[in-house]
């Protein structure tokens, strides 16, 4: 049938639209931001003790906790507003342009596929590590890992985020357990701190080894920003984005001043900034085989929550640019039965397992950090530009962040520091990064952008910005 | 133990592989391009919610 819309825009309807199913509520999206984050408790964050030490790691917990808040509440704010799936995709699409659209979607689909296979290979090394089998090799594991979890994906968005509710509490409240285990209320009976951590070994390399440490503070809470994803997929994303995203945050400051206290106390910083495995190796030293197993176990379905999240962070990011042309409409395909991205979970799928095979564990974690922090800082500067076009009381907004444009600037320094710290470390693969981002904008402005119908890229229904 | 699970997780996913591509063959074969990329950005939003100050 043809329908003529109000805006003079004819167009052709072929029975019923087949759409992302909306079944989710605020449990969901704590399930999915947390779910993604929780693994880099359990590995990644210790290795900024190799790089400042003990006392940098709590630093850059804290201040990166602080660069995450704001990403947190400026994520609630715009998402209440624009509630697609693509989240900061979309976000980027309707305040900044299309351009500055396609780059975020990259970063998205690239932050999350290399978390993705850095879960997947972490699972296969601790199982590894743990059969000590010779000639047991984590490639079984992997492809397990990836392929069910995409099954998972492909059936449905509801079972995929119910698991990663089970798993990822699961994986927190073994946290919590090892932290009253060891009695955190008194010194000297398990925990040492006082001896591991002196004023003589607190910093070892001065404060710019704070700043170094920033590169791998980031694994604390990389990923909260990934509950946008299920914008919509939730109920009430008016609700349910801004509640899951702020109450996830609240729980990950929670688990991360607990992680670092337990860890820094039973281990020495030399040793802690190495190790792959911080909680499973603080559950071994409290000689405990009930908690080493309960962190072994944990260890596993935090990885597994992290990958799960990470598949449909990725596959909805993808099916977005489809769906908007801005890759070929192929990838918009919608399942008629289990209503999820297909296609674009299907395509993600050897990729990853491309990744996870080739790449080793650093390689896909650098990847992942560094495409992080260029969405941060694009978010900064995206939440500046929204409320200077749509300001309060302009559009209706689900919520709204608190001294604005405060958290817009700590963000902005936050991320600068950050691009310094990678540049210590992986200064290669910063610039490698940045001039693909900047070949692939090339491509897209002068080829791809021709495809796109331009008119039909741009969905809610807000007035005019401002000076326009 | 550890051989086993190994091998137990190479035939899982073949066989889940396996069933995802049959079950994409099935889907695109049996409903129209049309249909399965008619899902619009914000349809829901537009359309249930009254967008009022």
């Amino acid at each position: 049938m043809t329908v003529a819309l109000e805006n003079n825009i004819t167009t052709t309807i072929h029975g019923d639209r087949v759409s992302l199913l909306r079944v989710l509520g605020p449990a969901h999206v704590w399930a999915l931001g947390v779910g993604i984050v929780l693994v880099g408790e359990f590995t990644g964050w210790n290795f900024s003790a190799d790089k400042g030490g003990a006392l940098a790691a709590l630093i850059v917990c804290w201040v990166v906790g602080l660069l995450y808040t704001s990403v947190a509440m400026i994520d609630s704010e715009v998402t209440s507003t624009v509630a697609a799936a693509g989240g900061q995709y979309a976000q980027a699409k309707h305040i900044v342009g299309p351009l500055m659209a396609f780059n975020v979607a990259l970063f998205l689909v690239f932050a999350y596929t290399m978390l993705e296979v850095s879960d997947a290979i972490l699972l296969g090394d601790t199982i590894v590590a743990k059969a000590g089998v010779e000639g047991l090799t984590h490639n079984s594991f992997i492809a397990a890992t990836i392929v069910v979890l995409a099954w998972l994906n492909y059936r449905g968005v509801l079972m995929t985020l119910n698991v990663n509710f089970v798993i990822t509490a699961i994986a927190y409240v073994s946290i919590v357990v090892l932290f009253f285990s060891v009695s955190p209320w008194t010194q000297g009976a398990v925990l040492k701190l006082n001896e591991l951590v002196t004023p003589g070994n607190a910093l070892p390399y001065g404060w710019i080894g704070v700043i170094a440490a920033f590169q791998f503070g980031i694994w604390y809470y990389l990923g909260i920003e990934g509950t946008t994803q299920a914008a919509e997929e939730v109920r009430s994303p008016a609700r349910s984005l801004p509640y899951g995203t702020m109450a996830g945050m609240i729980t990950l400051l929670i688990a991360a001043a607990m992680t670092w206290y337990v860890c820094a106390s039973l281990m020495p910083w030399e040793y802690l900034g190495i190790t792959y495995y911080p909680l499973w190796d603080a559950g071994k030293l409290t000689g405990s085989p009930l908690l080493e197993n309960l962190l072994f176990i944990a260890t596993l379905l935090a990885a597994l929550a992290s990958a799960n999240g990470c598949i449909n962070d990725a596959a909805r990011a993808w099916f977005s640019l489809g769906r908007d042309r801005y890759l070929p409409s192929w990838f918009s395909a919608v399942h008629p039965k289990y209503r999820t991205p297909y296609r674009s979970i299907l395509f993600l799928l050897p990729i990853a397992l491309a990744f996870a095979f080739i790449a080793d564990l650093n390689q896909a974690i650098t990847f992942s950090i560094l495409s992080g922090v260029l969405q941060y800082t694009f978010m900064s500067i995206n939440i500046m530009m929204f409320r200077k076009k749509w300001p309060l009381g302009s559009i209706r907004r689900g919520y709204t962040h608190p001294f604005h444009p405060l958290p817009a600037i700590v963000l902005f320094c936050l991320c600068v520091v950050t691009f310094f710290a990678i540049f210590l470390g992986f200064g290669s693969q910063l610039i490698a990064m940045v001039a693909f981002y900047f070949l692939i904008s090339l491509w897209f402005h002068f080829y791809r952008y021709k495809f796109v119908r331009r008119g039909d890229q741009f969905t809610m229904p807000w007035p005019k910005p401002q000076g326009y | 133990m550890w051989v086993a699970l190994s091998y137990a997780c190479w035939g899982i996913s073949i066989v889940l592989a396996l069933w995802m591509l049959y079950d994409w063959f099935k889907i695109d074969t049996n409903y129209s391009e049309d249909v399965l990329t008619s899902s619009r950005e914000g349809e829901l939003e537009a359309a249930s919610e009254k967008h009022r100050i």
